[in-house]
């Protein structure tokens, strides 16, 4: 809706479906796309971070984050993402003094999804070398938008858990240890778009330990059980999420009762 | 419109109903999605299983009291002092709760025997809800002395932390290299870390040399820990105090272990969950995992990095029927520096076989599908040592079938298109009515 809208196929835009649409939809448009991440106000800081998939710390968008570490530490953190969601990641780390370190290093933002597959940076300088003079640097990855479904193939964003993951990739081995600090913020915009899809669940990785079943047959899959549908939820199948789709559907039909109307009365004024 | 037996005027409200209050938390949820990512929340939430609190983590602080701690090289102090005071001043911040345990080497032994030097570790504080009083009063007793048995004392501290389901965690804090290999420091982590039990070592060099610092890095390196030196007191308290916070963070139950087999035939059969295996440099791993037909399966795989390789790398997770047949694959590499390499992938059944009577046939027996984990690693690390460690997370969950084509549309070419073809059947209605009206007035 967004991109229609910003991309603006101007050559068929049309005053009065524009005056009807700001009117049908202004309450229901989200604000226009956030330059750079800012923090919400009133969000408590986190000085957390982890060393793995598994102990990631959790944190929100426009959360900020302020952890201290030493280089050569894996930092990770997650973030649940929904559809329809662009999420950027601005990452700044505080070098330790030029005095102690010996050489030029590369620093790296990696993103993962809740299958931990690399999500690729559509923006933003992910792997940023810092110069041995260099007091910080910033890293950054704007990431994808979040799709609401993708095949099963597929490597799309899908709503779920992402992973961030910073470390440095190259410097002189003596550089290693010192102590840094690490300041993140996370941004998102976008809308979400319903009607592309649903995913039943979402990428939220497992963390309990699993059991191996003794014999191939004797056990059912204790899998998640898929949940049984309700009678009248299963009528209704048919019918879309409320999306901008419906407004837009709705607009068009008024307008083209509207204009019915009007070209009805065209062929009468000529008789007056 | 797939309405079937349900579609009686009675079903009529109930449908009413149903689709009121499906649109209402649609409407109530939709704008507030940004909202929601503002609010922290659980990433880990998993509402199928019972919220369970894992035990607290088990940490133990292994110290070097050898002779090189009298050195006076950090801001003019003993590092042995230094040492001290960085204890004791942890031991003041911990939460009550925390099982800590401190455990020293090269402590009590002043001879010149090296046979008997480099047995010389003892722990001085239990692994338990530490005391205070008597956690300092032992550290305030330690005076450097002896030799560096940095291996054996690591082994001696997995022993003290014992075994459970509790993330266990040794940061040693050393200056100077092992004087007592063989067994090398580096080969006992790799190796304790090896018995499956989660283990992981964070080290802390005191003004480390080069040759500290590579053994320190190598000890980090093979259990998944970190490495981090400190030249000032204030350093040292800083990055303990970091440890033993991330330490007690750290509440994930340790993952399930589990041998994969050779071959898919025979392979362990694997429900959803996370598992940790080895697998050596170019070895093949198989596993099974029964799915439904209406099922998605969902794996993901970490290949830790715990030994020096060569430059570049990859993991491939490749997801096979039963006869052999490639199904998905996950793929990664990468070269340089890094802990894991992970990939993951999603695989269901093209579509559920609708025409079949779900009430005839009971639950569908699910198929088998099997999971191999490959390599391409290379290293110069001794092809005896214990594979590479890796963490495999498996997921069944309903599968998401392809969304019907949009039955609603959208866009200002939408709007134009209905617009016009408003106009001219109205125009058309009109001349339709006009028609009619001169021949009724004729009549």
């Amino acid at each position: 809706m967004l991109i229609h809208h910003q991309q603006g196929h101007v050559r068929l835009h049309n005053r009065l479906a524009a005056a009807a649409f700001a009117i049908a939809c202004a309450a229901l448009l989200p604000a226009a796309a956030a330059a750079a991440p800012s923090p919400s106000p009133g969000s408590a800081t986190v000085n957390r971070s982890g060393t793995s998939f598994l102990t990631a710390t959790a944190v929100g968008v426009g959360q900020p984050v302020q952890v201290a570490a030493s280089t050569g530490d894996y930092l990770y953190w997650s973030f649940s993402a929904a559809a329809g969601q662009i999420t950027e990641i601005a990452l700044t780390v505080s070098l330790p003094p030029a005095g102690k370190r010996t050489g030029a290093s590369t620093w790296t933002v990696d993103v993962f999804d809740g299958l931990r597959r690399r999500q690729a940076c559509t923006a933003g300088v992910q792997t940023p070398i810092a110069a041995a003079t260099a007091t910080s640097v910033s890293l950054g990855c704007s990431l994808r938008r979040v799709r609401s479904w993708a095949e099963p193939w597929s490597g799309d964003p899908l709503p779920g858990t992402y992973y961030i993951r910073l470390s440095v990739t190259d410097l002189p081995e003596p550089d290693l240890g010192l102590p840094i600090q690490v300041d993140m913020l996370l941004g998102a915009h976008g809308d979400s778009n319903a009607d592309d899809g649903e995913l039943k669940a979402p990428l939220v990785p497992r963390v309990k330990p699993g059991e191996v079943m003794a014999e191939a047959g004797s056990v059912h899959p204790s899998a998640s059980p898929s949940p049984t549908p309700d009678e009248a939820t299963e009528a209704l199948d048919w019918l879309p999420d409320l999306s901008a789709r419906w407004i837009w559907t709705t607009v068009g039909g008024v307008l083209a009762a509207a204009a019915g109307v009007v070209g009805f009365s065209l062929t009468w004024r000529r008789r007056k | 419109m797939r309405c079937g037996a349900v579609c009686g005027p009675a079903a009529v409200s109930k449908i009413i109903a149903v689709s009121t209050s499906r649109w209402l938390r649609t409407i109530l949820i939709g704008p507030t999605v940004a909202l929601s990512t503002i609010i922290p929340t659980a990433a880990h939430a998993d509402e199928n299983e019972p919220v369970e609190t894992a035990a607290p983590p088990r940490v133990e602080l292994v110290l070097d009291v050898s002779g090189s701690m009298r050195a006076a090289d950090i801001d003019g102090r003993t590092r042995i002092s230094v040492a001290q005071q960085a204890f004791n001043e942890v031991v003041d911040a911990l939460p009550d709760g925390t099982e800590l345990g401190i455990r020293v080497l090269g402590a009590t032994y002043q001879g010149k025997d090296k046979a008997k030097g480099c047995t010389d570790t003892q722990q001085i504080v239990p692994v338990a809800p530490v005391d205070r009083a008597a956690a300092k009063a032992a550290i305030a007793a330690l005076r450097p002395t002896g030799f560096t048995p940095v291996g054996l004392a690591l082994r001696g501290a997995a022993q003290d932390l014992g075994t459970g389901e509790a993330t266990r965690r040794i940061i040693l804090i050393t200056d100077g290299e092992d004087t007592c290999a063989p067994p090398d420091p580096c080969d006992v982590a790799r190796e304790l870390a090896a018995k499956g039990t989660h283990l992981v070592v964070d080290t802390l060099g005191l003004a480390p040399d080069d040759k500290v610092r590579r053994q320190l890095l190598c000890i980090a390196a093979a259990t998944g820990g970190t490495y981090a030196s400190a030249q000032t007191p204030a350093e040292l308290t800083h990055r303990i105090q970091q440890l033993v916070d991330r330490a007690k963070d750290s509440t994930v139950k340790t993952p399930a272990l589990v041998a994969g087999g050779k071959e898919c035939a025979g392979a362990p059969l694997l429900s959803p969950g996370v598992y940790t295996d080895r697998e050596k440099i170019s070895e093949h791993r198989w596993y099974r995992v029964p799915v439904r037909e209406d099922q998605e399966l969902r794996a993901s795989v970490s290949i830790a990095l715990d030994r020096q390789v060569n430059r570049d790398y990859g993991v491939l997770l490749r997801a096979t029927a039963a006869d052999g047949r490639e199904l998905v694959r996950g793929t990664d590499a990468g070269s340089g520096r890094t802990d894991v390499l992970s990939t993951g992938l999603r695989w269901s059944a093209l579509e559920p076989d609708v025409e079949s009577d779900p009430s005839t046939d009971g639950p569908t027996t699910p198929t088998h599908v099997c999971l191999v984990i490959s390599n391409s690693f290379a290293s110069s690390t001794a092809s005896d040592a214990p594979g590479l460690p890796f963490e495999l997370t498996i997921d069944v969950v309903a599968t998401s079938p392809a969304p019907d084509a949009p039955g609603l549309g959208r866009g200002w070419l939408l709007l134009l298109v209905l617009t016009v073809a408003g106009l001219l059947t109205g125009a058309l209605a009109g001349w339709l009515t006009r028609w009619w009206v001169a021949t009724w007035r004729t009549n």
